[in-house]
């Protein structure tokens, strides 16, 4: 339990995919300018990496690895080099189920979502989510609670971003700098507030 | 027509940057610039990529069914960056572990797809081979601008030469621990932006709130 919990504390802090991994930076940068809509696509990341990532744990585990098909009884197939193709198959797959399943069962949430369910499937967060779980070879618990936490580090990174660049549209920045260069400045000292907490030994 | 070419090809370069003025591509650009070996083979990849996918999915722009489209994309795009993959860890073991997941997220590389989407669904393949090979370009010379100071200061070393002595082997310069951590690739993109937008006023972004208009008015 211990270790879970661990995982999920690194996942969300110490490994965060926005800050100290900078996986998702186009939409990070490029939707970050109200913390409305910020909250709403991190929500909706949270929600496809809760359900990408332990299914391309079962994918990889018992399609892809080497040696991964002996169930089948083909024990000297080796498939992972069709791992890229695959988990993107998954993840558009996934984000197509969800977006139906939600336009059915939760309107609301879909609507304040929209336009953000689709443009999540080249969002590399949820990519590179699922290649590190496969690069450090996690089991599928392992790998459920690491969905969980790199998406709530993710949403927690850019709601924050938000928040701040909502406060410094008042502030008299140079003209240079204007928008996106202030925009990388501040992220860039956010990912040195989010350094503190590589410290911590889990 | 020649001027057609050079204009695609050189104009991603600084006038229309896909990293500093289109905001795509910038995952990797960050995260794969501590040295210079690292964001050069990256940059070949990513140049690779782009090119041949643009090639490839204008060549059958007038198939694909719009509904599906990006499905087709991804599938081509995801294609070539296996064969990409599988390259890299066959001629170069060693770049390939240090550039861990990223050469798989050259996938969801937002410039691959965004010129796939912008500019080859509506060229022809040899034009739009050209655009992949231009913003290819533009985004190496970002990745090897800041790949080339955060060595230098970082490490004081230059594509793993040792370029100034570093004070720990009896040199004079102290390296700057900060420039290989993940914060100064966002400081060093932020302060290249500043530079050219300095230099081309027209990439200047309106501000959203202007708290100095009447001030400014009234000391004129």
């Amino acid at each position: 339990m211990e270790h879970y919990l661990s995982l999920f504390i690194r996942s969300i802090f110490i490994e965060n995919l926005a800050l100290s991994f900078f996986l998702g930076m186009c939409t990070f940068l490029a939707v970050s300018k109200k913390i409305e809509t910020a909250l709403g696509l991190g929500i909706a990341v949270i929600l496809v990496q809760i359900i990408t990532v332990p299914a391309n744990n079962l994918i990889y585990q018992f399609l892809l690895k080497d040696g991964a098909l002996a169930w089948a009884g083909m024990p000297d197939v080796d498939l992972s080099f069709l791992g890229l193709i695959s988990y993107i198959g998954v993840i558009a797959a996934m984000v197509q189920i969800l977006e139906m399943a939600m336009d059915k069962f939760t309107p609301a949430l879909y609507n304040a979502l929209g336009i953000f369910l689709p443009l999540i499937t080249v969002n590399c967060a949820i990519l590179g989510g699922t290649l590190f779980m496969v690069e450090r070879d996690y089991n599928l618990a392992e790998s459920a609670v690491y969905g969980v936490g790199s998406g709530l580090g993710w949403a927690l990174a850019i709601t924050a971003i938000a928040g701040i660049r909502e406060k410094l549209k008042y502030s008299d920045v140079p003209d240079g700098l204007q928008g996106l260069g202030i925009t990388f400045i501040t992220a860039g000292l956010m990912a040195l507030g989010f350094m503190a907490f590589s410290g911590i030994q889990l | 027509m020649a001027s057609e070419i050079k204009s695609t090809v050189f104009d991603p370069l600084v006038d229309n940057n896909p990293i500093t003025l289109q905001v795509l591509g910038v995952c990797s650009a960050l995260a794969v610039t501590t040295n210079m070996m690292a964001a050069l083979i990256m940059s070949i990849a990513l140049t690779t990529v782009t090119a041949f996918s643009s090639a490839i999915i204008s060549s059958i722009r007038n198939h694909i069914p719009s509904s599906i489209r990006i499905i087709v994309q991804m599938t081509i795009i995801a294609s070539l960056v296996i064969i990409v993959d599988q390259l890299l860890k066959a001629y170069a073991y060693e770049a390939s572990k240090q550039l861990s997941v990223f050469v798989g997220l050259i996938i969801t590389n937002c410039i691959v797809l965004g010129r796939a989407e912008a500019y080859a669904m509506k060229n022809p393949p040899v034009m739009s081979f050209l655009d992949g090979i231009g913003n290819g370009l533009g985004y190496s010379l970002i990745l090897m601008v800041v790949g080339f100071f955060r060595e230098l200061l970082g490490a004081g070393k230059l594509f793993g030469h040792q370029i100034i002595p570093v004070a720990n082997e009896g040199g004079w310069y102290i390296p700057n621990g900060l420039m290989l951590l993940p914060p100064s690739a966002f400081f060093v993109i932020g302060l290249l932006i500043w530079l050219i937008r300095s230099l081309k006023k027209e990439q200047v972004e309106p501000a959203d709130y202007q708290i100095h208009q009447v001030h400014r008015t009234e000391v004129l």
